[in-house]
């Protein structure tokens, strides 16, 4: 018998029920909650007379709606202009309050994107199985643990039961040979996997990310990593667990402490895939044939290098790829062929819970420090991914640097990763943007999203333009 | 929940790979907190050429004409052919929501994103898979005008062309019986509290900072 692959070991310990039917009714050690996807749960919750299975698994913050603008946010809710919006954080307040669930709201340091505030708490702990009303959960696999996005009905599910009714997954692996090169990303090495293995790719599947390179990067960018597995169509993306997971997660507010961290520390140890366990695919990536990312489509599988051009009928091997190619180009205002370094940018963003954390903020600032936005560039926005994340920037003076360089410097939020607040795209705009989907009118009405790594889209907001980060100063 | 047994119906074409929930209802529409009223949303930056808002009133709005669903003889579909990967992206279960409110029952595709998938059955919506080359005969067919509406039945996991064919399709068998009982599936899993109770006390042996309850 073969070895256990770390997502196989994540699914056997928290097995509540295995039934013959081949679904099993699985634990959920943690409940991450925000006000889009929370609010009919909890009606439900209510209406079905049901009281939360176990209030202490569960933490909410606002982060979708929330306005970034810091005259905006010194009210607290009630300063939310957009009434809906507002609606929508008051009821999160109200549900959390009346179930006794811990809120970071509004005006607490502590808010921030989901999947921002997890992590930072100690509250993603390897071993751990840990849900959320997004799908962008995946990105705490990142500390070798099975996190996973879920729709309403399963919040609902998950606040009265403790308890998902799952189907395991199959086993992936996409191995990352090598090192990478300067400049080269973890959102490099994911969008690049992404344009490899389709945006349907990994669907039906567990992503563990290994290899050299990934072994190689930081905790930070491990997330980046799991948080994109979404966009490969697999709803969980793992890390095995190594000292470096360890020592991110000691000392965290909510991670154990004493005995009890040196009992955990021992578990966390033998949360790595066996030598002899089995994949059902592998996907083995060369770290060389990486080069800086960006996205030209609309789907993150519409992806090349920036020394690369957009691609042309001819190379579309299917009536429904040449299909797609036209509707994108014709919705990007870009034309088959063009090179990658010809786009002109309007907006450039760096945030989202891809790409807002405190190690992006400092490689993004480095780029630009002493530099000046193009004047070509209507906006150029840098939004943190959590209040703290925002003091430890404004604390290394990087808040400096961004204003300096003529980047605007926001308040913690979701923000232009889906629009929701009043941070948008205007019709026919190109961004640059550090987020994960460049899906039609995501970031907003006709606006054409382009998906990079913090440095490049620091230096695209100085040069106006795509600009290759390894050949640029 | 609504249940789903046997459901006949017109079918509309969306010949588009790959849609994802964001195309499903926009963003600017999530912000509401019941999970009716989106049908007039649905597929709003294809059914109409302005940006739509929450609130307005969408009967005035300029119609995309172009757009399939606006067609007058798709305007009562209940069944919706798309091509694979329907539903990538966002977890919002706004989608499905926004696809029952409009009317729709069941969804054929090659392949579907998952979450999308997995929120689908919780509402009632019938997504089933079929092999690519049926879902091609099927749009041939529908868009040449010789099928115009399919009956789908769950119980003996059949799609019912008009010219007298019968296709297979295969479902989980858990999920089958939810869908053609409407059951509450919450309900289901509380008749298991012993179960969860007793995992519980397993774990907190096994790993029992997990249960140290710093949020309480």
């Amino acid at each position: 018998m073969s070895g256990k692959t770390l997502y196989d070991k994540l699914w056997d310990s928290h097995i509540v029920e295995q039934r013959d039917d081949g679904t099993a009714l699985i634990y959920i050690d943690r409940h991450l909650l925000h006000e889009v996807t929370s609010p009919q749960a909890f009606e439900g919750l209510n209406l079905a007379g049901r009281k939360p299975w176990r209030t202490a698994a569960n933490l909410a913050t606002p982060d979708h709606n929330v306005p970034t603008i810091k005259d905006e946010r010194v009210a607290g809710i009630k300063g939310i202009m957009d009434p809906l919006s507002r609606l929508q954080v008051e009821i999160l307040d109200v549900n959390c309050r009346e179930q006794g669930i811990v809120q970071f709201g509004m005006e607490d340091k502590r808010q921030g994107i989901v999947h921002v505030v997890g992590p930072e708490q100690g509250l993603t702990q390897p071993g751990m199985t840990i849900v959320c009303g997004d799908s962008h959960t995946s990105t705490h696999g990142a500390l070798g643990a099975l996190a996973q996005g879920i729709g309403t009905s399963e919040v609902e599910h998950v606040l009265s039961t403790q308890c998902l009714v799952q189907k395991k997954m199959k086993n992936m692996l996409i191995r990352v040979d090598g090192q990478l090169g300067a400049g080269v990303t973890a959102k490099d090495i994911v969008l690049h996997a992404i344009g490899v293995i389709g945006t349907a790719g990994g669907t039906g599947y567990t992503i563990e990310f290994g290899g050299e390179a990934v072994a190689a990067l930081s905790i930070e960018g491990r997330m980046t990593l799991c948080n994109m597995a979404i966009e490969a169509g697999a709803r969980a993306g793992l890390v095995a667990v190594d000292a470096k997971t360890i020592e991110y997660v000691k000392g965290r507010p909510l991670a154990p402490k004493g005995a009890m961290w040196e009992k955990a520390v021992k578990y966390w140890q033998t949360l790595v895939s066996d030598k002899d366990a089995h994949f059902d695919e592998l996907v083995v990536i060369n770290s060389a044939d990486i080069e800086p990312q960006v996205t030209w489509g609309t789907s993150p599988e519409m992806v090349t290098g920036v020394c690369g051009r957009v691609p042309t009928m001819d190379m579309m091997d299917s009536a429904s790829k040449r299909d797609s190619l036209r509707r994108a180009l014709s919705y990007m205002g870009l034309n088959e062929g063009q090179s990658i370094q010809d786009i002109q940018l309007d907006r450039v963003f760096i945030g989202s819970c891809t790409n807002s954390r405190i190690e992006d903020l400092r490689a993004a600032a480095k780029v630009v420090k002493g530099k000046k936005v193009a004047s070509s560039i209507k906006q150029a926005l840098v939004v943190p991914g959590s209040g703290l994340v925002q003091q430890q920037a404004e604390q290394e003076g990087l808040d400096k640097i961004f204003l300096a360089a003529g980047f605007e410097w926001r308040e913690p939020g979701c923000s232009m990763c889906l629009a929701m607040n009043a941070d948008k795209l205007g019709e026919g705009e190109h961004c640059a943007s550090t987020s994960n989907r460049n899906f039609e009118g995501r970031q907003g009405f006709g606006g054409r999203t382009h998906l990079v790594s913090p440095v490049m889209a620091a230096a695209s907001a100085i040069a106006g333009h795509f600009v290759d980060i390894r050949a640029w100063n | 929940m609504q249940a789903f047994t046997q459901h006949s119906g017109i079918v509309v074409p969306l010949d588009r790979a790959n849609v994802d929930t964001d195309l499903i209802i926009p963003k600017q529409f999530l912000k509401a907190v019941k999970k009716t009223g989106f049908g007039p949303n649905l597929f709003d930056q294809l059914r109409y050429l302005d940006e739509g808002q929450p609130g307005t009133d969408h009967s005035t709005r300029p119609i995309n004409p172009d757009f399939v669903l606006n067609q007058e003889k798709y305007k009562a579909a209940t069944i919706l052919l798309a091509r694979e990967n329907f539903g990538c992206g966002s977890s919002r279960e706004h989608a499905p929501w926004a696809l029952l409110d409009f009317g729709f029952r069941a969804i054929l595709a090659p392949s579907f994103a998952d979450i999308f998938y997995n929120n689908c059955f919780k509402n009632g919506i019938l997504p089933l898979v079929l092999p690519a080359e049926e879902i091609d005969m099927l749009f041939q067919g529908v868009e040449s005008g010789e099928i115009a509406e399919l009956t789908v039945d769950l119980d003996s996991q059949v799609v019912v062309v008009p010219t007298g064919k019968r296709l297979h399709f295969d479902i989980d068998p858990f999920r089958k019986t939810c869908l053609l009982k409407g059951l509450d599936d919450i309900g289901l899993t509380l008749e298991k509290k012993d179960l969860i109770k007793k995992y519980e006390e397993t774990q907190k042996l096994v790993c029992p900072w997990l249960f140290e309850d710093q949020l309480a």
